[in-house]
């Protein structure tokens, strides 16, 4: 345990010692996972709470089929109607809903809707925003300020209004299904990676090296694609998971009011709580305690995933495992120790404890090194 | 003294010539949204009903024969002289439903917020005070959870709990009819109506009603308090001025509480400006989940009938709300907040 954490340990100034050939093609990607093993306590925690979480709803939607015991819009099996609103049983372990649904295949298929309606609206939104937050940064001009306008504009709007209205406008041309929610709750995101990306964009075109590059004759694509690519595409993949968890929230959040996937395409948690109103009125838990749980689930878990990460990443938050400095003993004060039958009190090498950390918060300065 | 309320007015004009060309931008976006679908709005909203004679007298008569640029105009000018335009549906102003129905969605957003502080402020203080001990941990798992927790889950919750369940509290809408019938109009905000003519079995028959659905929307933003709130006393505790402080051999507590409580609580205006545009999103789902007629109920309405100039309406008086409140906030930290001048 002692073991790893000193060598994993940053020294300011000082590479890994011993870079294999692997190591070295690696380096970036290993330079960039290094906070990660570096990360304790609770960022720890987090990191691996939101991991095993986002990989077992990974595999819920992978395997949904296989899980569920009938398809999400069954309402029978084998010639037997399934109950209406049946109490949770051995044959239907959460219970069925007003229409005669199976809750628990609900619930398992709907993480395969709320999965895929992600990836696609986090993909979308990286996407786009990156790109624009790119050439608005680089180019600047005209372009640059309507699409700052623009952006702002969007950012200001009530994120679920603004998915409402562009899911009530999508809904009209493409019709409701897993893309349009998705692409309803892209144009949300777009902003973020946009400002970010661009405000990068804008310090990363003043450094030296741009420069550099820019004096020497290179395209400006190349100097987006080789030098501020890179330099800029860091603190996305914080926001891409913090947005992640969003996303579903959102999703679920047009669903609850009518107007997210139609229910016939796929099963949405949302839309679920949303037929499970009047349920709950007339005290029925189970068709709303399910599938909400499953929200909050997904949610938490992407959150924790992307706090995490955030803990780790985020240099004015983030605090290094203390280790402490084995000095070698004086050997006067040695044979003093041992005069006093005191047998060397430099045993404890992990200084962990929170209190210690509270004195020694200088994790940004080997981290300005590394940047550049 | 002069000079700096010289360099305060300054900021609240600056300030308003800034939101100037941002209202025109989300004008322009609403107006491009709300038309980038095929056809026009009468035909979608009403196109099953009518002969295709009456469906183009419907259509002249809300403008949308003329041309694009004729039609922003016409839009500006709704906006402008604050009345949004008719409702397609059911031939309302918009500006009507905003006077009758805004008064439910008003009373859920202060009543949140009253919760979400009263409970983040004293928590996100503590948890960054006591960092990294058990109640940090708790508290910041609490923020997470409370966040991860969509509102109209949570009013779900409550309900089973609270009103099936136990009994103790109602489920939907914002008073019995018989309250509501009872108390005169004149503010249109029920709780205050009730208040302003001393029913007071009314106030607290308004008042169970409600509160639920502020607990439930309260939460929904008390956990980015907690967060911000935290992270700000840490960083706080470590200024220069805590140290000289500390050096001086003042004592923790007068520190943490006279020197750091204060300035960590600065930015609690800005986050709160940041929350509306969450907070309003929110309230749609909280009237929803709780059957309050406010304005986002009203809009979900709108939009399941297809009233596009409804759904315009009512999408700008939201947006122009979120303008406002923000431009609101900015001037309250310049006035505590004199680095925020310029």
């Amino acid at each position: 345990m002692t073991q790893t954490a000193l060598t994993s340990a940053p020294e300011p100034g000082s590479l890994p010692v011993g870079p294999t050939p692997a190591g070295k093609r690696f380096r970036g990607l290993r330079r960039f996972l290094a906070p990660i093993r570096q990360a304790h306590g609770m960022p720890k925690a987090m990191l691996w709470t939101g991991g095993i979480i986002t990989a077992l709803l990974a595999l819920t939607a992978i395997l949904a089929p296989l899980i569920a015991p009938y398809s999400f819009d069954a309402y029978q099996s084998g010639g037997h109607q399934f109950p209406k609103q049946g109490h949770p049983s051995g044959t239907h372990l959460f219970g069925t809903t007003v229409q005669n649904f199976d809750v628990l295949s609900r619930v398992v298929y709907g993480a395969r809707t709320a999965l895929e309606v992600m990836i696609l609206a986090v993909v979308f939104s990286l996407i786009l925003g990156v790109l624009l937050g790119l050439l608005a940064g680089y180019l600047g001009g005209w372009l640059d300020r309507i699409l700052v306008l623009v952006m702002d504009a969007l950012f200001a709007f009530p994120y679920l209004l603004l998915a409402i209205v562009a899911g009530f406008m999508l809904s009209g041309i493409i019709g409701g299904g897993v893309v349009t929610a998705a692409l309803s709750i892209t144009i949300v995101y777009i902003p973020q990676y946009f400002r970010v990306v661009r405000s990068s964009a804008l310090s990363a075109r003043e450094q030296v090296y741009v420069e550099a590059a820019r004096a020497m004759g290179a395209k400006p694509s190349t100097i987006v694609r080789k030098y501020l690519f890179g330099n800029v595409i860091q603190s996305v993949p914080v926001i891409a998971t913090m947005n992640a968890g969003d996303a579903i929230s959102t999703l679920a959040g047009l669903g609850f009011l009518g107007l997210g996937i139609q229910p016939t395409e796929a099963a949405e948690w949302g839309y679920d709580l949303q037929r499970a109103i009047d349920d709950v009125n007339s005290g029925m838990w189970w068709t709303a305690l399910y599938p909400g749980l499953a929200i909050v689930l997904a949610i938490l878990g992407f959150t924790l995933l992307g706090e995490g990460l955030n803990d780790v990443y985020n240099p004015t938050i983030r605090r290094r495992r203390i280790i402490r400095a084995v000095l070698p003993v004086p050997t006067a004060r040695k044979r003093l120790h041992e005069a006093a039958g005191n047998g060397g009190g430099t045993g404890s090498t992990t200084g962990d404890n929170g209190k210690a950390g509270t004195t020694s918060e200088t994790g940004t300065t080997p981290e300005e090194g590394d940047g550049q | 003294m002069s000079k700096q309320s010289g360099s305060l007015r300054r900021y609240v004009l600056t300030r308003i010539g800034l939101a100037v060309p941002m209202v025109l931008i989300l004008l322009v976006l609403v107006f491009v949204l709300m038309r980038v679908a095929p056809g026009d709005p009468i035909s979608a909203a009403q196109g099953g009903h009518l002969t295709p004679a009456q469906l183009a007298q419907k259509r002249h008569q809300a403008g949308f024969d003329k041309p694009l640029i004729l039609q922003f105009w016409e839009y500006l000018r709704s906006v402008l002289t604050l009345n949004f335009g008719t409702t397609i549906s059911d031939g309302r102003s918009v500006s009507s439903i905003i006077v009758q129905n805004g008064g439910v969605t008003l009373t859920l957003a202060v009543g949140a917020v009253v919760v979400a502080l009263g409970l983040g402020v004293p928590l996100g203080l503590l948890a960054g005070r006591y960092r990294d001990s058990a109640g940090d941990t708790v508290t910041r798992v609490f923020a997470i959870v409370t966040y991860a927790t969509p509102v109209f889950f949570l009013g779900l919750l409550a309900q089973l709990l609270f009103s099936s369940h136990l009994g103790w509290l109602p489920s939907s809408g914002q008073a019995d009819t018989l309250v509501q019938l009872n108390v005169p109009t004149k503010t249109h905000i029920l709780l205050l109506d009730a208040l302003i003519s001393g029913q007071w079995d009314a106030v607290w028959n308004i008042f169970q009603h409600y509160l639920l659905p502020w607990i439930t929307l309260g939460l929904l933003i008390v956990g980015v308090f907690i967060r911000m709130i935290r992270i700000n006393l840490i960083q706080t505790l470590q200024g220069d001025y805590v140290e000289a402080a500390r050096a001086r051999g003042i004592k923790e507590s007068d520190v943490v509480v006279k020197h750091a409580f204060r300035n960590s609580l600065v930015p609690v205006v800005t986050v709160l400006g940041l929350q509306i545009a969450m907070l309003l999103g929110g309230a749609v789902l909280t009237e929803k989940t709780f059957n309050l007629s406010g304005l986002g109920s009203m809009l979900i309405n709108y939009i399941n009938s297809r009233d596009y100039i409804a759904v315009q309406g009512l999408v700008t008086f939201f947006a122009l709300v979120v303008v406002v409140i923000s431009m609101l906030i900015d001037f309250i930290n310049a006035l505590i907040d004199p680095r925020v001048r310029y």
